[in-house]
């Protein structure tokens, strides 16, 4: 097998027990809750008869390994449990929101390395003015809370000109246009936090690539700056790049919880949060654990993704 | 200590912010909870600089009162992941073998979720305040301390004094707090430094989403949150809270650049 593919394999595999002891810890969420979950979920609600009704329906009452394995296996097959206040199962909870979520990601991310990557990658080639405003864009990006700046968007979009929505979703398959309109806020308050970083790790490794003597030996055979920024520098760069997008995922996931709620788009990290205040357990315990396969599974793509770009990787070669 | 210009900036604007936070009582110009239907919604002028808010209280005082707990959460929840982390990265990074995965093996798991995502599932187990969010915040920095510490623990075990000293039949935590301990905390310095800006950054967040600070208790994100409110109406109640969290992660981010210049040479914190 090729180095390359036994890379890739060999990540597939540690995805597996990552996958495990985070379906363990997010198990283990509901039954760490101090004092008795049930009446906490219940409040007003609880009386003798309706706790053991719900602790049985939980399953609260078995021993913990055959909780963990009812549960587990429940997984496999879909079922995350039900929303004991709506009576909806979870399942259906999460599938009508992850659309919304994974749009706002998504566009999100894709905004940010298209704004990011020529930024950075322009900072890096053109010292001067270019590289100082940049430098500001860089430092005001990570310093400023995204939620903040969403707020601000909406102060100058929304409230004093009455431009885009400042909150509402409508769904894309219904009406592509104003799914557009709502989603253009939350999706330019997150990429711009993510474009700060992006930059910082494409000017970083664009400014290491060009200053080795591979690119020196490149410029003497003659290549032309053009070609040799990119194609060669940024082929180079392009590792540390994707590394950061799927760390920074992860942290766009967490700010998506914060932007849904503040504009009110209804994805899985606002179900998450209203869950918390209403003390809805399983609803949180599904949406936490989705989140997470999300992120494990966006960090998979990306690290098969390095690998396969990596030029250091070379077939046929031991690894 | 702090070599370049932009540190010594960053600094200064730092020692200045704590200050404000730890006089806050003695310097705030008005009482930050007094009611006043006079100036409701008041803009900013020389008696309010920062305006008034929707109960006509002085907006300039409150940021003062709920910087004081921000700010403390920022640096409590990062000094507590210090406490915690620097150790085990220590021990996992000298022992190596079975202690190394041991303690790493928890600690990528951590990793391995995003950080807000934790905060919000242990407040969800804990329930909402001020010293769960701290506690929160510690728990998501602990992992990234402990890497680094670890890191530059296998670099520093390595060299030929800590041989030495094995040699001369010292035992293996005298050499740990004596020689490794000293030489490979530097980057964590650096690291902790940066990572209380963006803990002031993760705790407005929560507060914000009425996970965090629970009323009475002021907090940045509290006002970013009721700023909402008047967005239109009264935009520095929500500008100016907004502008302290910005403030504070860029003076701890180049306060922290200016350490990793001394603490951090070979760049092992992130």
């Amino acid at each position: 097998m090729s180095p390359r593919a036994r890379l890739i394999v060999r990540r597939l595999l540690l995805a597996i027990p990552v996958s495990v002891l985070m379906s363990v810890f997010v198990f283990l969420m509901i039954r760490l809750v101090p004092g008795d979950p049930v009446r906490t979920m219940l409040g007003f609600r609880a009386t003798p008869q309706n706790v053991r009704v719900v602790r049985k329906a939980l399953g609260l009452d078995r021993s913990l390994l055959a909780q963990y394995l009812s549960w587990a296996g429940g997984l496999l097959h879909g079922n995350l449990g039900e929303d004991f206040i709506s009576h909806t199962p979870v399942s259906t909870l999460l599938s009508t929101r992850l659309p919304v979520t994974l749009e706002l990601t998504s566009l999100s991310m894709t905004l940010a390395v298209l704004i990011g990557v020529p930024l950075g990658v322009l900072a890096a080639a053109r010292p001067g003015p270019v590289r100082t405003a940049t430098e500001g864009f860089v430092v005001a990006g990570i310093a400023i809370p995204d939620f903040w700046l969403g707020i601000m968007l909406v102060l100058v979009f929304a409230g004093l000109n009455q431009i885009l929505p400042p909150s509402g979703y409508v769904p894309l398959l219904q009406d592509p246009v104003q799914n557009l309109r709502y989603m253009i806020l939350p999706v330019l308050t997150l990429a711009t936090g993510e474009a700060a970083y992006i930059v910082r790790t494409t000017r970083g490794a664009m400014e290491e690539t060009l200053g080795t003597p591979y690119v020196q030996f490149l410029r003497a055979k003659g290549l032309s700056e053009r070609r040799i920024v990119f194609v060669h520098a940024l082929r180079n760069a392009a590792p540390p790049i994707l590394t950061v997008v799927g760390i920074q995922f992860g942290v766009l996931l967490g700010g998506a919880i914060v932007i849904e709620s503040l504009f009110a788009l209804p994805g899985v990290g606002r179900l998450i949060v209203t869950a918390i205040q209403q003390r809805n357990y399983v609803v949180v315990q599904g949406g936490v654990l989705l989140i997470a396969i999300l992120f494990i599974l966006v960090n998979l793509v990306t690290d098969l993704l390095v690998g396969v770009v990596d030029p250091r990787i070379e077939e046929g070669q031991p690894s | 200590m702090l070599g370049s210009r932009s540190a010594r900036i960053g600094a200064i604007v730092l020692l200045g912010l704590v200050s404000v936070a730890v006089l806050a009582p003695v310097i705030a110009p008005h009482n930050p909870d007094s009611i006043d239907p006079s100036r409701i919604l008041g803009a900013p002028n020389l008696a309010h600089p920062f305006g008034s808010d929707a109960l006509g209280r002085d907006v300039l005082s409150r940021v003062m009162f709920a910087y004081r707990v921000s700010l403390s959460v920022a640096i409590g929840s990062v000094a507590l992941a210090f406490l915690v982390g620097v150790p085990l990265g220590l021990l996992a990074g000298y022992y190596g073998g079975w202690v190394d995965t041991l303690i790493m093996r928890p600690v990528d798991m951590l990793l391995a979720l995003p950080a807000l995502l934790l905060a919000v599932a242990l407040i969800a187990i804990l329930g909402p305040g001020t010293l769960i969010a701290l506690l929160a915040i510690a728990v998501i920095y602990i992992p990234i301390l402990a890497r680094v510490v670890r890191a530059s623990t296998l670099v520093v075990a390595a060299q030929t004094y800590v041989e030495g000293a094995r040699a001369r039949g010292a035992s293996s935590l005298w050499i740990i707090a004596r020689h490794v301990m000293p030489n490979a905390i530097g980057p964590a310095i650096v690291q902790a430094t940066v990572l209380m800006g963006f803990a002031m950054q993760i705790e407005a967040a929560l507060s914000f989403l009425g996970l965090g600070a629970q009323p009475p208790t002021p907090s940045l994100g509290v006002m970013l949150a009721d700023g909402r409110d008047v967005l239109t109406q009264a935009p520095w109640a929500e500008v100016f809270p907004g502008v302290a969290i910005a403030i504070t992660v860029l003076a701890f981010n180049l306060v922290g650049d200016g350490l990793r210049r001394r603490l951090d040479p070979r760049g092992v914190a992130r």
